[in-house]
Formats: C-alpha cells, sequence, structure tokens
C-alpha cells in the first residue's frame, strides 16, 4: 500500500487515531489535496466570499450611488438591521407580511405536495396496465423548465383570455364576475397552486424510490396478519420510507421557502401583496430601489430564520432515530 | 396479490386526478400554440379556431430567440461540465481519503445547499460590477460571468450527490485496481468513473436542467448580449401585442429537448438520487 492516509473510509466511526504517536507523513499525504485544491479554489470564489461580503455589505449605506464605487460606502453598523426589523415602520411591517406569506406559502405547498406525492407513489406501487406511462406523465412538470410550466399558468390565469376562468364560469356555468387571479388576494393561492404542481412529481419520485425498496413479503405477512391496506401504510409503509422522508421535507421546505422563480415569472414586476414571498420580495427591494446593504441584510436574516429551522429540525429527527 | 375494491377505488381516483392536475396545463401549452393571434386574444378556447403553425415560425422573429437558445445551451452546458469535472475529483477524495478539513469541507458544501440564492446574488452583482470598474473585465452581461453564479449551485448539488455515489462503490474494485498496478488516478479513471456513470449522468441531467431553467441570476447578470432562454420568453409579453400563442410555441420548443433527455435517463437520475440522498 503506497499511500498509508488513504485508508478507505466507511460507515463505521472513525478509528480513534488522534492520541497515537506521530508518525512522519507518508508519501501521496497531499493526494486529496491536491483532488479537492480546484472545488475549494470554487468554493471559495462563488460561495465563501460573497457570503462574507453579504455581510459586510449589511453593515453599509450601499446605495445607487455607491454600487460602482463600494470602498466609499459609508459605515451605517446595524441600521439595516434595526430599519428591516422595526415592524412599525414601512421596511420592516412589508417584510413581516412577506415572511407570514412565505410562511403559510410553504406549509401548505410542501405539506400538499407530500401527501399528493405519496398518494400517486402508493397508488403505482403495485404493477397495472399503463403503469410505466403514468410514471412518467407524473414527471413531466418537474421535468419542465421551471418557467415554461409557471409560464403555461400564468397564461392559463389571465383574468379574459385565461383557461381557468373560462373552466369556472362558461364551461361549468357559475354566474358572477370573472375574478383577476394574478392581481389582489387571489394572487396567493394561484401561487400555491402553481408551485405545488411544480413540486409534487419530486416527492412522488424520492418516495417511489423508498417504496421500490420495501419488499413484498412484509406486506404480504401483514396481510395475513388481516391488515387493511390503510393500516399497512401506517405501519409499514411509513416507518420504512422515514429515511427518505428526512431528507425529503428538509428539501422540499428549503426549496419552497427561497422560492423565487414562481412568483418571478408569474407576476412579473408587479408583485401583488399576497403573492409577495421572501426571496421575490428581497429582489424587489434590492433592486427597485437599488439599496443592496438593506437588502444584504434582509438576506442574512432570511439565512439566519433557515439555518435556525434546519438545525431545530436536524436534531430532534436525530435525538427520535437515537431513542428508537 | 389480491386488491381489494377500495384499493383499486383509492388508485383509480387518484391517478385521475393527477393526470388531470398534471396534463391540462400542457395541453393548454401545447393547443394554444397552434391558435392564430386572434384566439389567443379573445376569450380561451380549448381548441383553436383553426390549427396554425405560424406561431412556430413567427415565434423567432419577435424576439431573437435563436440567439437566447444558443446562449442557453452555452451556459448551461459549460456549467454543467465545469461542475461535473471539479465534483469529480472533490468527491473521490471526500469518499475514499480521510484527511484533516475533509468535515469542514463537506459541511460547507452541505450548507450552501440551504443557502438561499438571493444571499449570493447581490454580492456576486456587486463584486462583479467592481471588479468591471477596477481591473476592467466585464462579468455582468457576459456568459463568463453567468457560468460563475451558475455555479453556485450546481456545484455543491454536484459534489454532494457524486460523493454518495462513489461511496455506494465498494472500495474491493480500488484495490483490485492497484493490485494491478493502477495508482489512486488510474483506479478512479478506469475503475471508479465506469461504474459511477449512472450517478455522472443524473448528476450531468440534474445540473443541466436547473441551468437551463434558472431565472433568478439570468434576471439580474443577462443584458442583450448573453440573454438566456428563462429571461428571453418573458420579452414577449412586453411587446405591443402579447403574443400568447408564440410564448407557448417557444416554452413548448425550449421544453421538448430538456423533457426527453430527463424522462429517457430518469431511471439514471433517480437512481443516482436516492444513492446520494438516502445514507
Amino acid at each position: 500500500m503506497t499511500a498509508a492516509t488513504a485508508t478507505p473510509t466507511s460507515n463505521k466511526p472513525a478509528t480513534p487515531g488522534a492520541k497515537k504517536p506521530r508518525r512522519p507523513r507518508p508519501s501521496g499525504w497531499w493526494l486529496p489535496y491536491a483532488l479537492l485544491a480546484p472545488a475549494v479554489v470554487f468554493e471559495l470564489v462563488i460561495h465563501v466570499i460573497p457570503m462574507f461580503t453579504g455581510i459586510w455589505m449589511s453593515f453599509l449605506k450601499l446605495t445607487k450611488a455607491f454600487i460602482a464605487n463600494w470602498g466609499k460606502a459609508p459605515v451605517t453598523g446595524i441600521k439595516n438591521y434595526s430599519v428591516a426589523l422595526d415592524f412599525n415602520g414601512a421596511v420592516g411591517a412589508a417584510l413581516l407580511q412577506s415572511f407570514l406569506i412565505t410562511c403559510a406559502f410553504t406549509v401548505l405547498v410542501v405539506g400538499i405536495s407530500w401527501i399528493l406525492g405519496m398518494a400517486a407513489a402508493v397508488a403505482l406501487q403495485k404493477e397495472f396496465w399503463g403503469r410505466g406511462f403514468i410514471r412518467t406523465l407524473f414527471l413531466v412538470p418537474y421535468a419542465l423548465p421551471m418557467y415554461a410550466g409557471i409560464i403555461a399558468w400564468k397564461f392559463m390565469l389571465q383574468k379574459d383570455t385565461g383557461a381557468v376562468n373560462h373552466f369556472i364560469f362558461d364551461n361549468l356555468g357559475i354566474g358572477g364576475d370573472k375574478p383577476f387571479w394574478l392581481i389582489g388576494n387571489n394572487a396567493f393561492a394561484a401561487v400555491v397552486v402553481v408551485a405545488i404542481w411544480r413540486l409534487w412529481p419530486f416527492a412522488f419520485l424520492m418516495l417511489m424510490a423508498g417504496l421500490q425498496s420495501i419488499p413484498h413479503d412484509v406486506y404480504e405477512a401483514s396481510a395475513v396478519d388481516g391488515a387493511k391496506p390503510f393500516r399497512q401504510w401506517r405501519s409499514i409503509t411509513l416507518p420504512m420510507v422515514r429515511p427518505v422522508n428526512m431528507v425529503l421535507i428538509l428539501v422540499m421546505f428549503l426549496w419552497t421557502f427561497n422560492d423565487f422563480n414562481t412568483p418571478f415569472v408569474l407576476f412579473g414586476n408587479a408583485q401583488p401583496p399576497a403573492g409577495d414571498l421572501i426571496s421575490f420580495h428581497i429582489y424587489n427591494a434590492s433592486f427597485l430601489t437599488w439599496n443592496f446593504g438593506s437588502g444584504a441584510a434582509m438576506s442574512v436574516l432570511l439565512l439566519l430564520f433557515l439555518l435556525l429551522v434546519s438545525g431545530i429540525y436536524l436534531s430532534v429527527l436525530n435525538r427520535r432515530s437515537h431513542r428508537a | 396479490m389480491h386488491e381489494t375494491t377500495p384499493a383499486k377505488v383509492f388508485r383509480i381516483v387518484v391517478v385521475a386526478v393527477l393526470t388531470v392536475f398534471t396534463v391540462v396545463p400542457v395541453y393548454v401549452m401545447i393547443t394554444s400554440a397552434m391558435k392564430p393571434l386572434s384566439d389567443v386574444q379573445g376569450a380561451f378556447t380549448w381548441w383553436p379556431s383553426t390549427v396554425t403553425f405560424a406561431p412556430f415560425v413567427d415565434m423567432w422573429k419577435t424576439v431573437p430567440l435563436a440567439s437566447y437558445f444558443v446562449n442557453s445551451v452555452i451556459v448551461a452546458g459549460a456549467a454543467t461540465i465545469l461542475s461535473l469535472i471539479i465534483a469529480v475529483f472533490a468527491s473521490f477524495a471526500i469518499s475514499r481519503y480521510r484527511f484533516l478539513g475533509r468535515s469542514v469541507f463537506s459541511t460547507t458544501v452541505l450548507s450552501t445547499q440551504m443557502f438561499p440564492g438571493v444571499l449570493f446574488l447581490l454580492p456576486l452583482f456587486l463584486i462583479f460590477v467592481n471588479i468591471n470598474s477596477t481591473v476592467g473585465i466585464q462579468l455582468v452581461g457576459t456568459r463568463l460571468g453567468l457560468v460563475i453564479t451558475y455555479l453556485t449551485f450546481s456545484l455543491p448539488f454536484s459534489i454532494w450527490m457524486l460523493a454518495g455515489y462513489f461511496d455506494g462503490i465498494p472500495r474491493e474494485l480500488d484495490e483490485a485496481a492497484k493490485v494491478d498496478g493502477c495508482g489512486p488516478m488510474g483506479a478512479l479513471m478506469r475503475v471508479v468513473l465506469p461504474a459511477a456513470r449512472p450517478g455522472l449522468i443524473a448528476v450531468a441531467i440534474y445540473s443541466f436542467m436547473t441551468s437551463w431553467g434558472e431565472v433568478l441570476f439570468a434576471s439580474v447578470m443577462t443584458t442583450d448580449a448573453n440573454r438566456t432562454l428563462a429571461v428571453g420568453l418573458q420579452l414577449y409579453s412586453t411587446q405591443t401585442n402579447v403574443y400568447w400563442n408564440q410564448i407557448m410555441a417557444a416554452s413548448l420548443v425550449v421544453s421538448v429537448p430538456v423533457v426527453i433527455g430527463f424522462l429517457l435517463l430518469q431511471r439514471n437520475f433517480v437512481a443516482g438520487l436516492t444513492a446520494g440522498a438516502v445514507k
């Protein structure tokens, strides 16, 4: 063996090698660093430096006059943060409202997408004629480029020329005035439905992969014991796909909470307050008013919130799986 | 196995409801792309008054769609290839070696997955603008600048997923290659990479799809010179007429390559995704 550091990694805990007497560096110790070097350089350029720049920006008065010459931007300390968190002021109140809307949006979209994905995965668990075709069909919204699907929805949600109003008022014959879907309070329902349409196939894809790893005999054995399908789902399927669920729900939460594409493509620059999701809000706060310092402070606050939620989520789940 | 009646009803209802939900927007996209302009400007109809393929011809003239197409192919392709090459080496190091800084690196990569894109957008834009004003290298409005920003999401995902995939390849294979006289790089190139092909394909599909559909960075970092499809398609509606039929035709045309690619390779995608995620 040439490289002694090249001990194969495994899922077992690392051997406690720290307290051994210091050995001379074996030849080839640098190899993993050389392999990693390009990735480290790029990580610095695209993530680490921008992140610290962003944090630094959030303490500056970085308005339009200073954007091409940031060295001259005056330091304002925590003013950007205190303005963003002053919920009595206009900026803070708008941010809080956007945050609450995003929370409601995330709960609805992740919850319903998971339910639809699970329902479809269970429905397609057993072999039937046309199963492969249906499965492929269900993946189409996820395979479409994000903006293409959303643009189709945008057309469908037009007030006078759209399919949704045509179906409700002309085909079903319900009386009344055709409402706007992309302006006013209906914008929230619109952005939720479109986001679910795009997200649920991903839940379906992951859950289906999880369901396929469950051996058939488990179901057969429980059927012999008289378990009904719902009982089987609750006692076999749900526990068995738990590892998939843990990752799936976290990923869906982060994607949905950060969702920018859906409101941006659906509403353009005319953001209705009811569809003003947080990423979209920060984007508009930064690029419509060219106040980058304030936008950076809001992004940092958003990041802190996401880290907090993810941290709590992971530690609660880990504690539970240790207890089990 | 015997299927109970409630289970069958459940299956039929779920499949029917979700099929309608999935298909209607796609159906609207396809039929509206074949409508004359007067059809999409009046009340909606489920079928064109006359079927026409004119939108598929006119869409190239209303906005410079062909140049958006070229930009998207180059930018998404470059971001995919670049992140795949970097990720192969990094993932091999993470998967096969224990070394100082390993966990710091993998934690950093994993945690950037959860960061909002907006957090990177503002500083990157500002850095690009200031590089231009001090050094004179233009990045905003160029393909190079866009490729760099696309790495912010494609690189960490590629590293994370490939490392998971490499972990699933037995180390005995590397050892066997070493016995046969391969160095570590030889083992990577001749044994691990061929065995990881489904994973590589999955990572490439995902990177390409995400870059192809990316809107946030593209909306800020592009000008007429490097406009991608994601932003270019929006420009149909800023014309004096909203050419919904041409927008639908263009959406359809830009979707077909990625949808077909994804659906053909979806098995690789699922295998690679679960290998990376479920550990």
